[in-house]
């Protein structure tokens, strides 16, 4: 008992000071973002603001306001870097590592210099390769020094958009996209032979579908059509993030590959798996926890990413636009607080759902142990 | 008698003994700009010696980090003694709206500083019946920049108006200049869009566009947007990606003809580039704007609670003087915002602008934080952005109009 006490007494400022400064910080955020601080100048940077609160609003015309195109745009962009983000590291990653792990010679020597792009802060990264992505240098005179002719993409600069999906369609998309993930949920639970999870999400899954290709389609968020995609200008952004981070996931996957015991790999010769069987059904599962904690780190990363388009493009550039920059725009320098206070309030739960899968998992693997 | 004296030698004294202790100067005036800072320092120092002033710069183009981090202070209720900021809206919008400033009109009067700046200018700084801040140098938004000796090799003269600088610019496509329009990143292009627009709506039109009294969605205004789309097309396809003195590069480098921007440019081809002005380069008022001067004015204010508010008042003071505005203009590459400064000082770009301060209509700059509160201006990026992506004059001034009553503009 006396040991409780003492370890109460131990931790409570660090409670009380997390209580406070993250929690109750969060707390005071979803007020703001449920108020109206900003709409009225003479409230915005008063010595007392007076708030009114109005609800949901600031949410509402966030997605669904004419003004705010550009945050749409820029969760649009937030998906697809978050997305290519983290397939391209992992892949540059895991194939660095499987050639560092075939112990050609140097490789103490490359494992350095593939890790080092990680000691840098990503405004440098930004910085360099801002230099490196001008139209008339770098990158594009790259070709030249092979006699092919320079290249003319305007890394940066351009406007193009593939993917085009009209906004409208976002609640047909998302429905689409969670029912499938059920779906496969309930694959899962029916090959491990878990039938109450198979039946939940079997039917969760199966009315999400047929909602999104029966009413969802009638579900309109905009009177007008407006077209959002895949901004090509972000292309550049995802190279220098991956070539930023790829080292990261090398390592992991390195200290993985090591980290498997000869004598699985021996049992699978002895088997006769060819080692590309090898890699696909020994290796790569064994691998699978470092990827999922890979992703975690390689997610929340990009959901959280500022400074590196800060250095690269700029805040007042539409194109490689993510939600973050856009709250800097909006608090700091419109003095629309609440709004930026919603914005951070969508990111909190945009990272939330990314990162407490993993912890609740982590949690319920150690309750086990 | 002797005690008498003893009494009024302490008192003398102690008035000069009296300006002590510290001021505090916030601002975002560092790099090139820093040396006529740091001239308008010295000479406060000698005035009062005894006072420690505080230098305290936050460097970013036109104060975009400054001004987040004056937020963040003035929040927090730690204001600096006096600070840097655009003259006109962007103070009143922003600080004077939220009674955090002190009107200076009594220090006006003092000074005798209603008729030594012009009147155009002091509506632009009054509000409500103050005057809330203290402009300290001018500069001109509206002008065209261009290397005569180019355009004679080009054969065309500087035009008058952007259905003459649309002609223009066809013949020098066709003689094989690509971009004759040099253009940089996104507030270079509201900048030629406030160029554009005070030439199709005239300066009346244009300040009706900031009192209210004309909608964005007017045909007029949106006619700007149209235009503006068709200047576009004159300019650089990488202009994202440039910053305004690499703009102003391609037209000293020959690559495009003319640049539109406010006249530090002039500033940087003269001491950065090292070239003549008047010879090897040359400027005009952007087309269809002569007769108007669109200035934008940086400018000190007082905060509510400063510490050393004597002290800042010694500095204002300085600020509006003569004296203080001809040593920090020349080297800043503006011009004073008094009418009776003198010309000697300057070159000829700056004596050439200074005619026409005196001479021509003055009405301010939307992107320079003259004419609307920060909340429009900093989305007006927004509303552009819109414009670059749909090509589509009536969405952008839907969009316009649409923050514009979101933000009350000209309530």
């Amino acid at each position: 008992m006396r040991d409780r006490i003492a370890a109460f007494l131990v931790l409570l400022p660090s409670l009380v000071a997390v209580g406070i400064f993250v929690y109750g910080f969060i707390g005071q955020n979803l007020y703001v973002s449920l108020s109206d601080w900003g709409k009225n100048p003479a409230q915005a940077l008063a010595e007392e603001p007076t708030l009114h609160f109005v609800g949901l609003a600031n949410y509402q015309e966030l997605f669904t306001g004419f003004v705010d195109v550009r945050f749409r745009q820029s969760v649009v962009n937030l998906i697809f870097f978050t997305l290519f983000f983290m397939a391209g590291s992992l892949g540059l990653g895991l194939l660095l590592a499987v050639a560092l792990d075939q112990s050609p010679k140097g490789e103490g020597f490359f494992r350095t210099v593939f890790l080092f792009p990680m000691a840098l802060s990503f405004v440098v990264t930004g910085t360099i390769w801002r230099w490196l992505l001008q139209p008339q240098g770098g990158v594009n005179v790259l070709p030249t020094l092979l006699g092919l002719p320079p290249l003319s993409f305007p890394w940066l600069t351009t406007r193009e958009q593939v993917l085009v999906f009209d906004w409208n369609q976002l609640p047909f998309y998302t429905a689409l996209v969670v029912g499938l993930v059920l779906l496969y949920v309930a694959y899962r639970a029916h090959r491990e032979g878990e039938r109450k999870r198979r039946f939940f999400a079997l039917l969760s899954g199966g009315a999400l579908l047929l909602w999104a290709l029966t009413l969802g389609r009638g579900v309109h968020l905009l009177p007008y059509p407006e077209p959002h995609g895949f901004s090509l200008a972000l292309v550049g952004v995802i190279l220098a993030a991956m070539w930023q981070m790829s080292g990261y996931t090398m390592a992991l996957y390195l200290a993985g590959l090591r980290g498997i015991p000869v004598e699985v790999l021996e049992a699978a010769k002895v088997d006769g798996a060819n080692p590309w069987q090898t890699y696909r059904y020994v290796i790569l599962p064994l691998l699978a926890p470092i990827t999922l904690s890979a992703m975690i780190v390689l997610g929340h990363i990009a959901l959280k990413i500022f400074d590196l388009i800060f250095a690269m493009a700029g805040l007042d550039y539409a194109p490689t636009d993510v939600p973050a920059i856009y709250m800097y725009l909006l608090a700091f320098r419109g003095n629309q607080f609440a709004k930026g206070a919603t914005i951070g309030i969508l990111l909190l739960l945009l990272v939330a759902v990314v990162v407490i899968p993993y912890l609740a998992s982590q949690l319920r693997k150690e309750v086990r142990r | 008698m002797r005690k008498w004296l003893l009494v009024l030698g302490v008192a003398l004294g102690l008035s000069a003994l009296a300006q002590t202790g510290k001021l505090e100067i916030f601002s975002w005036w560092a790099g090139d700009e820093g040396p006529a800072l740091e001239a308008l320092i010295r000479l406060y120092k000698q005035k009062y010696p005894g006072v420690e002033v505080i230098n305290a710069t936050v460097t970013g183009g036109a104060g975009v980090n400054a001004k987040a981090v004056l937020k963040t202070r003035m929040l927090g209720g730690d204001p600096p003694d006096t600070f840097q900021v655009h003259a006109g809206m962007e103070l009143i919008g922003t600080w004077v709206v939220a009674n955090r400033m002190e009107d200076l009109t009594p220090l006006f009067r003092q000074e005798g500083w209603l008729q030594a700046f012009p009147k155009g200018l002091i509506d632009l700084i009054s509000h409500k019946g103050g005057i809330w801040s203290v402009p300290v140098n001018i500069h001109r938004s509206n002008v065209m920049w261009y290397i005569p000796a180019k355009l004679r090799e080009w054969g065309v003269n500087p035009p008058k108006t952007w259905a003459e600088f649309l002609a223009t610019c066809e013949t020098l496509k066709r003689k094989g200049l690509q971009a004759p329009l040099a253009l940089g990143e996104n507030w270079t292009q509201q900048h030629l869009w406030e160029s554009v627009a005070l030439a199709m709506l005239g300066a009346d039109g244009w300040n009706n566009l900031w009192n209210g009294k004309l909608k964005f969605t007017d045909p007029k205004a949106v006619a700007v947007w149209e235009t503006f789309g068709k200047v576009l097309d004159c300019a650089n396809k990488d202009a994202a990606g440039l910053s305004w003195q690499q703009a102003v590069d391609r037209v000293v480098q020959g690559q495009a003809a003319f640049n539109i921007m406010g006249d530090w440019a002039a500033g940087y081809m003269t001491t950065t580039l090292k070239l003549k002005p008047g010879t090897d380069f040359a400027w005009a008022p952007s087309p269809g704007t002569q007769g108007v001067f669109m200035m934008l004015s940086d400018s000190f204010g007082l905060p509510k609670g400063a510490k050393n508010r004597q002290n800042a008042l010694n500095w204002l003071r300085l600020v509006g003087s003569k004296e203080g505005q001809d040593t920090f203009n020349p080297l800043k590459g503006s011009i004073a915002a008094r009418l009776d400064s003198d010309p000697a000082k300057y070159n000829a770009y700056g004596q050439a602008a200074m005619r026409d301060w005196k001479s021509n209509r003055i009405v301010g700059s939307l992107v320079h934080g003259a004419v609307a509160p920060e909340s429009f201006m900093s989305q007006f990026g927004t509303v552009m952005e819109i414009f670059l992506q749909t090509k589509s004059p009536k969405a952008a001034a839907n969009a316009a109009q649409a923050i514009a009553d979101q933000v009350g503009l000209g309530r």
